[in-house]
């Protein structure tokens, strides 16, 4: 029952070993400050079975992101109310209730080549080192990737937190060569992306993908690198920063 | 076979995969997270290195024995200055994104006890953009990684390492991983004061609690830095800055009663003395302003609106010394090496006497950057020279079998997370922040009974599949076996000293200038300062 200190939680559960293996249960805890605070007591209180991830308390880790009313939160920077529903993030193999396996963020990043390739210069002004400061606050938390829809009709597409990543490097005005990031974006990477913006909507750190997404079709332009889903070779100037040349359909 | 294999993917353990696979190491990590959901994460001030003509190495070097208050090394921390500048240079190298000054240099701010601006940082996240970077470059190395895997027990065989037994969280089955050398870089464990810290959950010392299960020795455990300002509520860290940019420290009747830069230990039993006294205390940082604030703190101003309910534009925030750091760690040579020959320590599972009795803020990222590096190197040329007595499944078969007691044996009449809680609370009033010796041994008396009661808790849940319930179980086990050296520890030194205070003894004394060392025999916990 409801009440002033209480409220209740439904939990979307998943155990491979149980049949069936999926199950929404509610809890009833007393209001807490952070969603991970409600789960904690469930767990530490009424069902040490129930299972998440959780880490820092303080939204930097990225452990606990989980789907609230089908919206990606950190569940330690959500306060929960009266009937929420809270489920895992998509897009990845939940391993048991809000647990979902998380090599994804190793493997993207891995696909993109996400790293520093060798510098051609130690020194970096104000100005350039703020180019890449909200794009290196990312904690991987996998919230925007589990709000991303083209995941749901394409389940090779990098992603919006690898994409983000590529721009960090490749934006990054100390870097030698970034040319290998820039062909692995190619192929279900940037020119896949439908400039949605759900991604930017749910990320905890305020980054913005869709628009380092966006930064990287027009950079890629500049380099050559045509939108296949145009077709015909079709190549563009249109310049860095602007590229407002439609939306690619699928 | 391995030539190393790293337990940890925090700093110091992907700083030293990176270095043993540069010098052509057979190289794996295997850790029970993820690198990115590590404790280095959560490391907001900086990294401190000499690098400019106005600072000198020699200060650097000074500010550090100093705060150590005698309990350091002074040739490991010559080796960690003069390390500092090649350290950061690396870390430029490898793409750390360092806020920056108007020369286009590293930016760095003073921090607590230092007597120069020294910390290069990244804003509020420099650990969260270091590990980042480090990461993405353990990625495009191509460096195995054994993500979700609990370290149980290291393999050894006539005081030699050979390898490490793990429970596979995805299944729990244990697995043994056979290696040359073994570098721990498994953290710290501030998680035995539980909601009375502010560290990340898995904070439980499982590294330093394997190597004394394993015969190494370990040291200065009773030495927990807490730190001054966390939230009251919830034990989340207020950075320092907060105060470094003119913040005030208030009581619970409204008066000023510490001098808020003072170092670290000193503050933290203001107020603690002053919650004790008036009930409350409260950082002040109204007088910043809106717009300061909103530039320089928002991270603060954030969490203290989630968990406290305030805005600390126009209200006061309300704060407790929670544990922050654990100087003690496993006791390693010059080379990183513990008790057991090719079983290596590094970061804040470490004590490789660089903080003493009190750490300086900014050198714990250094540590695991400089020692990082140097340890993979010595545990390498371990590796390629020594010759390992044979092997034996005896430790995986004993792992396995604990792993199976504690599904079906232990009868989990008594509730373990009930005792953690319990714990939590008498650690922090009673082996916290001030201590004597009827307290002291209050808490022992509690800790050893819980010892014995370990058999009757167990885990409710009794599937195998991703089973956090048997994992903090496990990480249970391994803090009631630190609490107990960290009792006897602080029980036998009847002095104060940096973060350790004994109000029945609150003088330093000459005859404990020397580390607290203890280690195992055949299960019994022994004790000594050398």
């Amino acid at each position: 029952m409801p009440s002033n200190e209480t409220l209740t939680l439904t939990v979307q559960r998943f155990h491979p070993q149980r049949q069936p293996n999926t199950l929404s249960m509610s809890y009833t805890v007393p209001k807490t400050k952070t969603l991970l605070q409600a789960l904690t007591h469930i767990k530490r209180t009424q069902d040490p079975t129930l299972t998440f991830n959780a880490g820092c308390n303080a939204s930097v880790c990225g452990s606990c992101a989980v789907r609230v009313n089908g919206r990606e939160v950190l569940a330690c920077a959500y306060t929960p109310q009266e009937g929420d529903l809270i489920e895992p993030l998509r897009y990845a193999t939940v391993l048991k209730d809000l647990v979902v396996d998380a090599s994804h963020t190793t493997t993207l990043n891995a696909r993109a080549h996400n790293a520093s390739h060798g510098h051609k210069e130690e020194m970096q002004s104000i100005d350039a080192a703020h180019a890449i400061t909200r794009q290196s606050d990312c904690i991987l938390c996998s919230a925007c990737y589990s709000a991303c829809p083209v995941l749901a009709v394409n389940s090779d597409f990098l992603g919006p937190f690898a994409l983000t990543r590529s721009w960090r490097y490749i934006a990054d005005s100390r870097e030698a060569d970034t040319s290998s990031i820039m062909q692995s974006i190619q192929t279900n990477g940037i020119w896949d992306c439908t400039l949605c913006g759900e991604c930017t909507t749910v990320c905890p750190q305020h980054i913005d993908p869709k628009n380092d997404i966006m930064m990287l079709q027009g950079k890629a332009g500049i380099l050559g690198y045509t939108n296949p889903k145009f077709g015909g070779g079709m190549s563009f100037d249109g310049g860095f920063g602007t590229p407002d040349f439609g939306v690619p359909s699928f | 076979m391995l030539d190393i294999l790293i337990v940890g993917a925090g700093g110091a353990g992907l700083t030293a995969a990176l270095e043993a696979h540069r010098a052509g190491a057979k190289v794996a990590i295997l850790s029970k997270s993820y690198p990115t959901r590590s404790q280095t994460a959560m490391a907001q001030g900086g990294i401190n290195a000499v690098l400019t003509p106005s600072d000198s190495i020699e200060h650097h070097i000074a500010d550090t024995l100093q705060s150590a208050h005698d309990l350091a090394s002074i040739e490991a921390i010559t080796q960690l200055c003069q390390g500092a500048p090649k350290a950061i240079n690396w870390l430029g190298s490898l793409g750390m994104p360092f806020s920056r000054d108007t020369q286009e240099g590293v930016a760095q701010r003073r921090l607590g006890g230092a007597s120069a601006p020294r910390a290069c940082y990244a804003q509020d996240y420099t650990g969260l953009k270091l590990i980042h970077t480090l990461y993405d470059q353990v990625i495009e190395a191509g460096i195995p990684l054994y993500h979700e895997h609990f370290l149980l027990n290291c393999i050894v065989e006539e005081n030699h390492i050979l390898g490490i037994t793990a429970l596979d969280i995805r299944t729990s089955t244990v697995k043994a991983i056979a290696a040359k050398s073994v570098i721990l870089a498994t953290g710290g464990y501030s998680k035995l004061y539980g909601d009375f810290s502010t560290n990340a959950q898995g904070a439980t010392g499982d590294g330093i609690a394997a190597a004394l299960r394993a015969g190494a020795r370990i040291s200065d455990i009773e030495f927990v830095q807490f730190h001054p300002t966390a939230l009251a509520s919830s034990s989340i860290l207020i950075s320092e800055s907060a105060r470094g940019a003119g913040g005030l420290l208030i009581d619970g009747e409204g008066k000023r009663f510490v001098d808020e830069l003072a170092p670290r230990d000193v503050v933290a039993r203001a107020i603690y003395e002053a919650i004790e006294r008036t009930g409350r205390a409260y950082l002040d940082i109204r007088h910043l302003g809106e717009a300061y604030i909103e530039e320089h703190l928002p991270q603060e101003r954030k969490l203290a609106q989630l968990y406290e309910g305030v805005d600390c534009v126009h209200a006061l925030i309300p704060i407790k010394p929670a544990a922050h750091y654990t100087m003690g760690g496993i006791e390693v040579d010059a080379q990183g090496m513990s008790a057991v020959r090719g079983l290596f320590a590094v970061g804040e599972c470490a004590n490789a006497h660089i903080h003493g009795a009190n750490r300086l803020g900014g050198n714990s990222l250094l540590e695991l950057v400089v020692f990082g590096r140097d340890t993979a190197r010595h545990a390498l040329t371990f590796a390629q020279k020594s010759t390992p007595p044979n092997a034996n499944d005896t430790q995986f078969q004993k792992d396995s079998a604990f792993i199976h007691a504690c599904f079906h044996r232990f009868t989990n009449q008594i509730d373990f997370y009930e005792k953690q809680t319990f714990l939590s609370k008498i650690a922090y009033r009673n082996a916290g922040l001030f201590r004597n010796e009827m307290h002291l041994k209050g808490v022992l008396g509690v800790v050893r009974q819980i010892q014995k009661e370990l058999p009757f808790m167990g885990v409710k849940d009794k599937l195998s599949t991703y089973n956090t319930n048997l994992v903090e179980f496990l990480e249970f086990g391994n803090i009631i076996e630190l609490a107990e050296v960290l009792l006897v520890g602080a029980i036998n030194r009847i002095e104060s000293r940096g973060a350790h205070y004994r109000s029945d003894y609150p003088q330093s004394h000459p005859h404990f200038a020397h580390p607290t060392i203890s280690w195992k025999e055949q299960g019994v916990l022994c004790n000594a300062f050398e």
